[in-house]
């Protein structure tokens, strides 16, 4: 099997996993909208019509980062739970590939929970947020949330805190990654041109390079024993 | 523990201490005030002294911190862990010097304890980085663990501070420019003020890993003499 196999394969098992139990996705996305409403309840008493476009771009990138660390804590947890992160570790698989596949697995459902809460946010908010730039935008961030969190969920899963240590951990290192995305976004609600926004995707596409290297680099010293 | 490195950590403590009091005299005393137009503002120009000499330190301490856990993950020596573990405590404890000192001057200078200025926000990522890095170690029981996840975080958080710095310039860069860079010039005798401070930081900086280190060495120590009675 090549390498792109064996990460294929450890996605697909996820998928079945998931398309099975369908715990992780019905979870993110259920919490996903809830960030949404409890946002429109926190902003409506101070924002209303014109100015809720100033506020959506950040309302958006917390629901998906949420969304994000949950499915991201499931991602390793429910692994060790049923005592399956051994037999990943014992398949005859580079390490690594169990790092590539458990961050495109993750990238795979947090890009269907957003496929989805899109359309809701933009009835909710009142914002046209139908945009071929701001998919990439989305693809691109979603990757590097995804890129870091996968590494530190490998790790935190195997602490005593667990799902608590995530966000703390996750959130310092992935500020760059909401930064652009939040204002890239918000530069397409304004209507920016490309070259405006050509930074904010250059600093997504920075990081999407950068962190997955790092990972593979030192994915190692977080599974093995 | 032997002796030698014993005398050097006193010599060390005693150098801290004097240069530590002349700082603190160069920088309340010694350097000339600043050209500035309320007497309060003067005063509160002094803390850049202390406030930027601090922020040296704590970045410096992540530094170290990145180095050892780079040093663990290609040696797993132990010394590498103390060395990372130890600075990350430090350094800490120097950050949140940073933002304390910072918000205490922005009052004066800015009028308000806060804003988003770009150097505040990367010191309170920079301080929560710590904050995340010490309680992943003390939720990880197994040393060898311990020491590798922290190792591994300190060196995705390290790589993550240019990436962050980047990012919250570009993202600042958006707004005008809220004040000038009133005062932001030292002066020659200021300048001399300013090294001195860094220096002293730097050597106290050095003294604290000294005993940390040392701390965390003796610790290892009864542990292993504890292990031989139980055994």
């Amino acid at each position: 099997m090549s390498y792109a196999k064996k990460i294929l394969a450890i996605v697909w098992k996820d998928v079945v996993a998931e398309l099975r139990t369908k715990e992780m996705f019905s979870a993110m996305f259920v919490f996903a909208v809830l960030v949404i409403v409890i946002f429109n309840f926190a902003f409506d008493l101070r924002v209303s019509g014109e100015r809720v476009r100033q506020v959506a771009p950040g309302a958006l990138w917390v629901a998906f980062a949420f969304a994000g660390i949950l499915g991201l804590n499931r991602a390793f947890v429910m692994e060790r739970e049923g005592g399956c992160l051994e037999g990943l570790l014992l398949a005859p698989v580079d390490h690594t590939a169990i790092y590539f596949g458990k961050m495109f697995s993750t990238v795979l459902f947090m890009l269907v929970v957003e496929a989805i809460t899109l359309p809701i946010f933009t009835a909710f908010f009142g914002v046209n947020l139908f945009d071929l730039r701001l998919a990439l935008i989305v693809l691109m961030g979603t990757v590097g949330f995804a890129a870091v969190g996968a590494l530190l969920s490998a790790m935190t899963a195997q602490t005593r805190a667990r799902e608590v240590l995530l966000p703390i951990l996750l959130l310092p290192v992935a500020t760059p990654v909401l930064i652009a995305a939040v204002k890239a976004t918000a530069g397409i609600l304004d209507g920016q041109s490309m070259a405006e926004l050509a930074r904010w995707f250059q600093l997504l596409l920075a990081y999407d390079l950068i962190f997955p290297a790092v990972a593979f680099m030192t994915f190692d010293f977080v599974v093995k024993e | 523990m032997n002796g030698r490195n014993d005398k050097i950590l006193i010599a060390l403590t005693a150098l801290s201490a004097v240069l530590m009091m002349a700082a603190l005299y160069l920088a309340l005393m010694g350097a000339p005030s600043a050209n500035l137009q309320s007497e309060t503002g003067r005063y509160a120009q002094r803390i850049i002294y202390f406030h930027i000499s601090t922020a040296w330190v704590g970045f410096l301490a992540f530094f170290m911190t990145f180095v050892g856990g780079v040093g663990y993950l290609r040696s797993q020596a132990r010394r590498w862990d103390i060395l990372a573990l130890s600075s990350a405590e430090i350094g800490t404890v120097f950050m949140l010097g940073v933002l304390v000192s910072g918000s205490i001057w922005a009052k004066p200078a800015w009028g308000v304890w806060w804003i988003w200025d770009e150097r505040l926000t990367i010191s309170l990522i920079q301080f929560l980085v710590y904050v995340g890095y010490l309680m992943l170690r003390s939720a990880v029981e197994d040393p060898t663990r311990r020491a590798r996840f922290a190792a591994v975080y300190g060196v995705v958080a390290f790589i993550s501070v240019p990436i962050n710095f980047i990012a919250i310039r570009l993202w600042r860069t958006q707004h005008p420019l809220m004040f000038g860079t009133e005062g932001g010039g030292l002066g020659p005798n200021m300048m001399f003020a300013f090294f001195f401070c860094l220096a002293t930081f730097t050597v106290w900086y050095v003294t604290l890993m000294g005993h940390r280190i040392r701390l965390e060495q003796l610790r290892d120590q009864a542990e292993a003499i504890k292990q031989t009675f139980m055994d």
